[in-house]
């Protein structure tokens, strides 16, 4: 039923999808927050034994008969060390003079200095670098006389460490997305599960198959499976009404036909004026005009509605053909024509009655168009991939006319004369042969007059 | 012959015996399923006619119920058309059926076939004079001579064979016949009659023509 179904979308694909996209904001934003983190731990580490530095070179600071001196600690540059092999640069100011250290590192200016640690990052002889500051305020020369102590430290290490960090939670939320990835579409796949096996359930089911769902399914499809099992109970309501209906018609239709029918030719029997008895006889082809109508609208609506909702089942040929024969033979008698069958055992998947009925009205048409005392042949033989039912009369033939022109409702060849009928069968036999897949031709018979019939069905 | 109908449509149901009763058959009728069951326990049928749709129940209960004792041929009357009521007839052990409204020839025709599988019905020869016909299975006995019949020149036979000495007209021949092909004329009427008349050959009933009234069997 797919192919007659616009889809648009799949929702397993966009739930994938939807929850795929989660993963992979989930995946940027922590791969951020770890970058983020990693550069400020690594950074506050290296802030930290900057701070350490610069107030143990800080303290060391003394003043002796007016001069400022200073013993740089080896601990103060020792643990700067302990990071790896950066580059330091350190200097002390004094009054704005340079008492130690690189005359060029820009350190803030005198006035500025503040007890605390302060920290600056830098570009210095090429590098960028981070540096710490304090300041001092010592008396020399009875004098406050203002110190500062900055150290600064190349940050190669800090930026490889951060790096590192950051490729290692990349590839962490890299492998976080693909398996979160995996995840949603395992997930989709699962949630969807009742959907698709409910989807299953009822292609499974034969189109005449219209009980209602006893499976059980989760709360939100419930009401869907609901509304089918409804919709099943109207339907099979609905067409067991119809069927009933048909029934019904007939037999009002049929009864009082029944009733004129005998009647007028009980009056035909009656009746000794030969003008008297060509009207009972109008009278008796007008009945059977109306119950063939009657009996061939009938089968038509039966046979659309079984076609509608085909069921094949194995059906064997020559047991059908033989017991449409034998309905038929008395009725082919009564104008001493023979049915001669030549029957190969065939077996088709398809729907008996419906076969049946079609092939009853191929050959009542034959019977009811042959002259008395001739021949209808009916041969069932292989043909390529699947049956063949041939049916071949004497009679007047089709005159040329198409097997589609013929096939039409209510298209009755244009030589009928005043044979009863309502050009019902043919197309009866069409609509059947086309649900199984098959075909119905009508051509001369290769032999004097009269016309074939050929009921083409494939195995399967 | 005689037959069992069993029909709750009155008006049908009275055509139906008069008009079998133009053919010499004897028929009677049950309006509802018990009424049949009385007839049945009463006379031996050669035949049962039997409606579907009846007023005290399904004809085919009655059906696989008469089937469990009785051999009695059975031939349904339906007004039902879907191959498949016909089948579960057929089924249920219904020998033929036949769809209403139905022609009376081709109910007869059925009836023969019925019983001409069934091994025969009581009556089913007729004999005028040294001609013996069997009227199930189309043959006829000329003197010593063994002759098969086409239906319809039994059909024709038939009629004259049971209206000995009798004039019938080209026009009450033509009923006779009417149902068998639509398209039956008088003049066909006279070839069947020179046909019979081949196959009687020999025998002592003739077929003597009754000038601008029609044919008369006679027994020489």
């Amino acid at each position: 039923m797919t192919e007659s179904v616009r889809t648009r979308g799949s929702i397993s694909r966009r739930l994938t999808l939807q929850l795929a996209a989660i993963a992979a904001l989930l995946a940027l934003l922590s791969w951020g927050m770890i970058r983020g983190f990693s550069q400020q731990a690594a950074e506050q580490t290296q802030d930290n034994i900057l701070a350490a530095s610069v107030t143990a070179i800080a303290e060391e600071l003394r003043s002796e008969a007016g001069q400022i001196r200073l013993e740089i600690p080896y601990a103060a540059f020792s643990m700067l060390g302990a990071i790896n092999e950066e580059r330091v640069f350190y200097r002390i100011v004094s009054d704005g003079e340079t008492l130690t250290g690189y005359d060029d590192l820009p350190v803030v200016q005198d006035g500025e200095i503040s007890a605390g640690v302060t920290f600056e990052t830098l570009t210095y002889r090429g590098d960028s670098v981070r540096m710490a500051m304090v300041g001092r305020t010592l008396f020399a020369s009875e004098r406050a006389v203002p110190v500062l102590v900055a150290v600064a430290q190349t940050r190669n290490a800090v930026d490889a460490i951060s790096a590192r960090i950051s490729r290692a939670a990349a590839l962490v939320s890299v492998a976080f997305f693909v398996l979160a990835a995996g995840l949603s579409f395992w997930a989709a796949r699962v949630s969807l599960r009742p959907l698709t096996a409910m989807a299953q359930t009822v292609a499974r089911r034969g189109p005449s198959d219209l009980s209602p769902f006893e499976t059980t399914a989760p709360h939100e499809i419930a009401p869907l499976l609901a509304a089918l099992n409804r919709f099943m109970d109207r339907l099979s309501a609905s067409l067991s009404r119809s069927e009933d209906f048909i029934a019904e018609a007939a037999h009002r239709v049929r009864t009082p036909l029944a009733t004129v029918r005998t009647q007028a030719e009980i009056a035909l029997h009656a009746v000794t004026r030969d003008e008297n008895k060509e009207i009972m006889r109008r009278v008796i082809r007008a009945v059977d005009e109306s119950s063939r109508s009657a009996g061939q609208l009938l089968d038509h609506a039966m046979v659309s509605f079984r076609t509608d909702n085909l069921t094949r089942n194995d059906v064997d040929l020559v047991d059908l053909v033989t017991e449409v024969v034998n309905g038929l033979r008395p009725t082919a008698e009564m104008k001493d024509i023979r049915i001669l069958t030549e029957l190969s055992p065939l077996r088709v998947q398809g729907d008996a009655i419906l076969l049946q009925n079609a092939l009853r009205n191929v050959l009542d048409n034959a019977i009811k168009y042959s002259p008395a005392d001739s021949r209808v042949t009916i041969t069932l033989r292989q043909a390529g991939a699947g049956a063949e039912i041939r049916i071949c009369d004497q009679g007047r033939g089709v005159n040329g006319a198409d097997t589609a022109t013929l096939t039409e409702r209510f298209r009755r060849g244009e030589n009928v004369g005043n044979v009863v009928g309502s050009g019902l069968g043919l197309t009866i036999a069409h609509e059947v042969a086309r649900a199984h897949g098959g075909r119905l031709d009508l051509a001369p018979a290769r032999k004097g007059t009269g016309t074939c019939v050929t009921l083409s069905l494939p195995f399967s | 012959m005689r037959f069992l109908l069993v029909e709750d449509n009155q008006e049908l149901a009275a055509s139906i015996v008069t008009r079998m009763g133009l053919d010499g058959h004897v028929v009677d009728h049950a309006a509802a399923l018990d009424a049949a069951e009385t007839c049945l326990r009463c006379t031996e049928y050669d035949l049962i006619l039997l409606d579907v749709m009846l007023p005290d129940g399904d004809g085919r209960d009655f059906l696989s119920r008469h089937r469990s004792d009785r051999t009695t041929p059975v031939i349904v009357l339906t007004a039902r058309s879907q191959v498949s009521d016909r089948v579960g007839m057929l089924d249920l052990g219904a020998d033929d059926y036949i769809t209403k409204p139905f022609d009376f020839s081709e109910l007869e025709a059925r009836i023969r076939a019925v019983l001409r599988r069934r091994g025969g019905a009581a009556d089913n020869r007729i004999t005028l004079g040294d001609v013996t016909v069997d009227l199930l299975a189309g043959t006829l006995r000329v003197a010593t001579r063994d002759v098969t019949l086409r239906n319809r020149e039994l059909r024709l036979l038939e009629v004259f064979i049971r209206n000995p000495g009798q004039i019938l007209s080209k026009a009450q021949l033509l009923d006779r016949l009417f149902s068998f092909d639509a398209e039956i004329t008088e003049n066909a009427i006279e070839v069947y009659v020179a046909r019979l008349r081949r196959r009687l050959d020999g025998g002592s009933p003739r077929i003597e023509t009754v000038r601008g009234m029609g044919y008369r069997m006679t027994v020489q």
